[in-house]
């Protein structure tokens, strides 16, 4: 089973720039946890807190009880090795070939023969459809392909929480929908806590069991899908509906005469139609069953008096199975 | 669906409010080289501490040495025999206007051992390869593998500078010896048989003013010189300065910087050790 990842009161800035300010939220174990927010809320920033490799100025990211930000670096490192990171662009070490690249942390951290190396990286490759590209160097294949790659680096040492800094960004559509299955089957394999940070809608309707957002150096929201999917919140229908009128513009934030412009002018925000909740993504057939689903339930069932009435419609209606099933 | 009229939002951004992090005040500028050179003593610390964790990266360490030994021993060679010759000639003009022309050979192999040599040898090494290895660092920097590699538990230090440090240092000791040698060789050649001096005053003097401190200083001038190329070169490789442009002006810092650093130990090192070694001559 994954492990908690506890989030109290992280706030980030880089000089004078505030990345976002006093963030909390607990990823529950072995959960798959989506955070959206428009480009450049600082989503990847958020990442790198809780993997520790860049440190907020306040605030503790707790996981084994090893805070991230101020522990020592000894025990920071070793926390480490319970990750997966899958980063933007792969990461992937220019010098060295696809497998030697995803065999890189079993020959850092174990003392496995050459030939079990061997078995776990090829069957690691396998799984993200790599097979045959092993003996190329990272820069003669396709974004794509690398970002695929360094997906596999990230799993190759069965990881208790892997982080995904956009795993949809340079895939196609179809690549995109196999990779969200890629994840939840993951999950139902090795129950390990996941946090994929993303603005794909689909990857963020069908994904994750619990949703939050970032915007205007704040966490909007963070909770059960159903709650962020449900909400009528400005700026998280206008982020899920992909309009423009809302109060997130090109740069970061429109400013307030634009806003009040555009309230008066009748095409207000806020009216769009309620928004159905798509059902979640199931574990291919075959695959274990998602022990993560079976806690998440209980956990949220035990808090449906504090939320939302959409949100308690849609869980209810999600897991009542002749309802939950067809409904688009 | 009625197309509403697009609404752009303000080309300016909204005007930064003033949510900057309350109660910290920026760092005065004054204190930014005094930062910098923390941070490069931070290093040199730390990578002194990585020496001796295990697992110690062979392969790596040898693929650098050789490397580096590669790209310098050629250019020493080259470099030494006209430096020894400029000595040899300039002081035997100057000793033959004092009259004590015996004395060429040991002052201009003293010029060579305790300093041409350690000097020719860290100027190479921080020329052709310490800018060779700040460029690989600082390209691995900006494409993120370094932060890869610290995700994965592996420590960048240990598995990265470490043996880049040891291999210019190693191969600074060796190539010493290799300048030495035939830089007074050059000296001895030009000084017999440009100024017909004579093969035995050369030698006599030579042993009358030479002694082995000598040449050790000479050689532990090297693996400090080789240090600081190490040092620095990571240093500026592990800290560009946003995207490509910034790897591009790290290396070119990082060779100056080293030389800047050169001279000034050098200095203090000559100073050293004139103090505590007794002159033979003397």
């Amino acid at each position: 089973m994954g492990i908690e990842v506890v989030v109290e009161g992280l706030t980030k800035s880089f000089g004078k720039q505030n990345i976002w300010q006093d963030v909390s939220l607990t990823l529950p174990a072995g959960e798959v946890s989506v955070m959206l927010g428009p480009s450049g809320t600082g989503k990847t920033v958020f990442l790198k807190s809780i993997i520790g490799l860049l440190k907020p100025e306040k605030g503790r990211v707790l996981i084994n009880g090893v805070d991230m930000v101020n522990s020592p670096e000894r025990d920071i490192m070793e926390t480490r090795k319970l990750f997966g990171l899958m980063f933007q662009d792969g990461a992937l070490f220019g010098s060295m070939s696809l497998f030697d690249n995803i065999a890189f942390p079993l020959r850092e951290h174990t003392r496995k023969k050459e030939s079990e190396i061997r078995r776990i990286v090829m069957e690691r490759i396998d799984v993200v459809g790599l097979l045959g590209a092993e003996g190329k160097l990272p820069g003669e294949i396709s974004g794509g392909m690398r970002k695929r790659a360094g997906l596999a680096r990230a799993l190759v040492l069965d990881p208790q929480i892997i982080l995904c800094d956009e795993p949809d960004s340079g895939l196609d559509p179809v690549r995109t929908a196999y990779l969200s299955q890629l994840l939840i089957d993951l999950n139902a394999q090795i129950d390990a806590t996941m946090l994929i940070v993303t603005h794909n809608l689909d990857i963020a309707a069908t994904v994750p069991d619990n949703m939050g957002m970032l915007f205007c150096r704040n966490l909007v929201t963070f909770g059960p899908r159903e709650v962020l999917l449900t909400s009528d919140m400005p700026v998280v229908s206008q982020f899920l509906a992909g309009r423009r009128e809302g109060p997130i513009g090109m740069s970061e934030e429109k400013d307030a005469a634009t806003l009040a412009a555009e309230q008066t002018s009748g095409n207000g925000w806020g009216h769009a139609a309620p928004r159905t909740v798509v059902p979640q993504l199931e574990p291919s057939p075959g695959m274990p069953v998602r022990q993560a689903a079976l806690r998440r339930r209980e956990r949220v069932v035990s808090m449906m008096g504090q939320l939302p009435e959409a949100a308690r419609t849609a869980i209810m209606n999600s897991y009542t199975p002749t309802l939950g099933g067809g409904r688009r | 669906m009625t197309a509403p009229p697009p609404v752009r939002p303000p080309a300016e951004p909204a005007t930064e409010k003033a949510t900057g992090t309350p109660g910290r005040k920026p760092p005065s500028r004054l204190l930014a080289p005094l930062r910098q050179t923390g941070q490069l003593f931070a290093l040199a610390l730390a990578v002194a501490r990585a020496i001796f964790r295990r697992p110690f990266q062979v392969r790596e360490f040898i693929e650098q040495f050789w490397f580096v030994a590669s790209v310098t021993i050629l250019p020493a060679a080259l470099v030494s025999i006209p430096f020894g010759a400029v000595i040899a000639l300039q002081v035997g003009s100057l000793t033959e206007q004092l009259g004590a022309q015996s004395f060429t050979g040991g002052a201009s192999v003293l010029a060579v051992i305790q300093q041409a040599s350690p000097l020719i040898v860290a100027l190479l090494i921080a020329g052709a390869a310490g800018s060779a290895i700040c460029a690989d660092l600082g390209s691995r920097k900006i494409r993120e593998e370094l932060d890869a590699m610290e995700v994965m538990g592996v420590s960048p230090v240990q598995r990265l500078v470490v043996p880049r440090v040891l291999a210019t240092m190693f191969v600074a000791v060796l190539l010493n010896g290799l300048v030495s040698v035939v830089g007074t060789l050059g000296g001895y050649f030009f000084n017999v048989i440009m100024q017909g001096g004579t093969p035995g005053a050369y030698l006599a003097s030579f042993s009358a003013l030479a002694q082995l401190p000598d040449l050790y200083v000479g050689e532990l001038k090297a693996l400090i010189f080789g240090f600081i190329a190490g040092i620095v070169a990571a240093y500026r490789g592990l800290n560009p300065r946003g995207g490509p442009k910034g790897v591009g002006d790290a290396v070119n810092q990082s060779v100056v910087i080293t030389f800047m650093l050169l001279f000034a130990v050098n200095m203090v090192l000559t100073a050293i050790y004139l103090q505590i070694v007794p002159p033979k001559g003397g």
